[in-house]
């Protein structure tokens, strides 16, 4: 098995994965496989482990059960060989911003022990990739949070990591900036023969991966490609804003055989063919109808169909049991 | 090869790059990371000019006013030594004393902004990034040390070769000791503001129980004690010493202003004094690089 690991069978290999804090669990015993070249998403809330889960991944906390192999390295055994076989971009930046961009990868690469002869080429490469390399003597200060990602996910890069992590990229970025990293990240998978390993809590997000977990509180609830995960939803997602919600709810069950439910301020439900329901809807529901949206199956009703609830509600009733994730406060330290 | 033409290559003449091998690690591995993280130390201290000049603030009040001032009520006791010659080499001493602390605080300012982290994970031994540091704060704090130096001819002290050169190694030794005993403080603190207050409860009784403002003669047992379990003593006299061979001093005022360091009468050789503030440093460095070892 790990022999196998080792000549690249999976860039990331999961065993039950488990991290306690004292009494909390935040991740209670995981298992997936990356394959190499594979763009794999976690997707979750806040706090349902993500960052923990990854922090593990990364050496940077010590799981408290279970095992995990990067690039076919022990992640509590060979800590150094995982570290350098993986490239890292957080949630918050980690660049020194009294440097210049340049000066912060060098700085990375001399840590790092990348080949001096090879340095000057591979800089270049990987801030060209991100559209940085006529700004490298810019200071970092001066850069927008979107260059700063993308400074981070360059020089993440610079040492021809076999895996890639990127703990929620675009978190913090405005929509435009972050459909741009999407286009960066694009980019370097198809330039770079990497394994990329996100988490994110943007449901739209995590179609750009090839696989999704999604995880709720600390446990992988399903794991499938996107398009098969929305396929086994099957169903289209109506929400109505009505006079009565109760009533409404009531009436579905009784008159339609559909159990709805209110989430986010609005009855929603979800049945097949949702267009051709709505007249029928309109003609025999009691209840004066205020709006309404139908919407095709999307990874937000894959969510709500494998974990009932809808990925703000989750983050609703998370947010007071991590009120800030542990791997942010761990790794802080 | 990990590229194929890069669809976005602006420059076709740049050549592709293989795959970064990276090493096995190893001592020359961890020698490169304790370079990059003293260089840094060097690149924020050039930059930060205003450090540098309000650095020079304190010693002037220190030396030219409070000397000065005092001056009226010493006269004659300090023989033919000026009250402000013989403050010089303590001043000397506290810059490098702040400047050290203040590079071993900026630590904190790292793990604010996240730099820390970048640090910690790198595929490199801890201590060498410790060590990298404690050699920065070091070096920046032996520099500014020479910057206050540069007023010595306006108390007294020639500016001889041989006595800079001294002075420059001693301040060395101090701001190392110094720095790694910041960083282990540092180690457990989250936030510059409480840095910043535990900072200053810990250097004034450092600065005043360390003979920079008075001579070791004639103190009562209590105090006297205190001094001699401080390690910044063991720098600062060596420091004064090297000053005091330099100048024109009669023998009654270097008895009253630079009497010999002693433990249970025997005169403390400087090279032991000096390898006392050695000692201290490596074990505070020690301590430093098991605290940050322990904490990710």
């Amino acid at each position: 098995m790990t022999e196998l690991q080792r000549d690249g069978q999976a860039a990331v290999s999961v065993r039950g994965l488990q991290k306690r804090y004292g009494d909390l669990v935040a991740v209670r015993g995981v298992d997936f496989e990356v394959a190499p070249g594979e763009t794999f998403g976690f997707l979750g809330p806040n706090g349902a482990g993500k960052s923990t889960t990854i922090g593990m991944l990364c050496t940077l906390v010590e799981p408290t059960g279970g095992m995990a192999l990067v690039a076919g390295h022990d992640v509590v055994r060979a800590r150094g060989d995982v570290r350098r076989n993986i490239g890292l971009v957080f949630q918050d930046t980690t660049l020194d911003l009294y440097l210049t961009a340049e000066q912060n990868m060098r700085f990375h690469a001399e840590l790092y022990g990348v080949p001096r002869d090879l340095l000057g080429d591979r800089m270049h490469q990987v801030l060209d990739m991100v559209g940085l390399w006529e700004r490298r003597s810019s200071r970092v200060n001066t850069f927008s949070g979107g260059m700063k990602r993308r400074l981070e996910i360059a020089r993440g890069l610079l040492h021809s990591p076999r895996v890639l992590f990127l703990d929620e990229p675009t978190v913090g970025l405005d929509p435009q900036t972050r459909a741009s990293i999407w286009a960066y990240i694009h980019e370097l998978r198809q330039q770079e023969d990497i394994t990329i390993f996100l988490t994110t809590h943007y449901m739209d997000e995590a179609e750009h991966c090839d696989r999704i977990a999604i995880i709720d509180q600390g446990a992988i609830v399903v794991l499938d490609s996107p398009e098969a995960l929305k396929a086994s939803v099957g169903k289209d997602r109506v929400q109505i804003r009505t006079a009565n919600d109760p009533q409404a709810i009531a009436e579905l069950r009784d008159r339609f055989d559909i159990e709805a439910s209110v989430h986010e301020g609005a009855v929603t439900f979800a049945v097949a063919g949702g267009e051709q329901f709505i007249p029928r809807l309109f003609a025999e529901l009691g209840v004066p109808i205020e709006s309404v949206n139908v919407s095709r199956p999307s990874l937000d009703d894959v969510f709500l169909t494998y974990t009932g609830r809808t990925i703000r509600d989750a983050e609703a009733s998370s947010s007071d049991r991590f009120r800030a994730s542990p791997f942010a406060a761990a790794a802080r330290r | 090869m990990t590229t194929t033409t890069p669809a976005s290559a602006t420059d076709p003449s740049r050549p592709m790059v293989a795959k970064i091998r990276l090493p096995e690690g190893g001592a020359a591995q961890d020698l490169r990371a304790v370079k990059v993280v003293w260089q840094r130390e060097m690149i924020r201290f050039s930059q930060d000019r205003i450090r540098i000049v309000t650095a020079l603030v304190q010693p002037i009040l220190y030396v030219f006013v409070l000397g000065t001032g005092l001056s009226s009520l010493t006269k004659g006791a300090t023989g033919d030594v000026s009250l402000r010659t013989f403050m010089f080499p303590g001043v000397l001493a506290l810059s490098v004393l702040f400047t050290a602390m203040f590079s071993a605080v900026s630590i904190v300012w790292d793990r604010e902004f996240g730099f820390l982290r970048e640090m910690l994970v790198a595929p490199v031994r801890r201590s060498a990034i410790i060590l990298g540091k404690c050699l920065g704060g070091a070096t920046v704090a032996a520099i500014q040390g020479l910057i206050v130096l540069a007023l010595a001819g306006l108390v007294s002290v020639p500016y001889s070769p041989i006595m800079l050169a001294t002075l420059a190694v001693e301040m060395l030794l101090l701001g190392f000791t110094v720095t790694a005993f910041g960083l282990v403080i540092a180690a457990r603190i989250k936030q510059m503001q409480a840095m910043m207050g535990l900072m200053q409860m810990i250097l004034m009784p450092l600065m005043f129980l360390s003979g920079v403002l008075y001579p070791l003669a004639g103190l009562p047992r209590w105090l006297n004690v205190l001094v001699h379990i401080n390690p910044i003593t063991y720098a600062v006299h060596p420091l004064r010493l090297v000053v005091f061979a330099h100048i024109h001093a009669s023998a009654t005022a270097v008895a009253r202003l630079n009497p010999p360091l002693t433990w249970w009468g025997w005169p403390v050789p400087t090279l032991v004094q000096l390898a006392v503030v050695a000692a201290t440093g490596m074990v505070f460095l020690w301590v430093a690089v098991l605290e940050f070892d322990r904490a990710d």
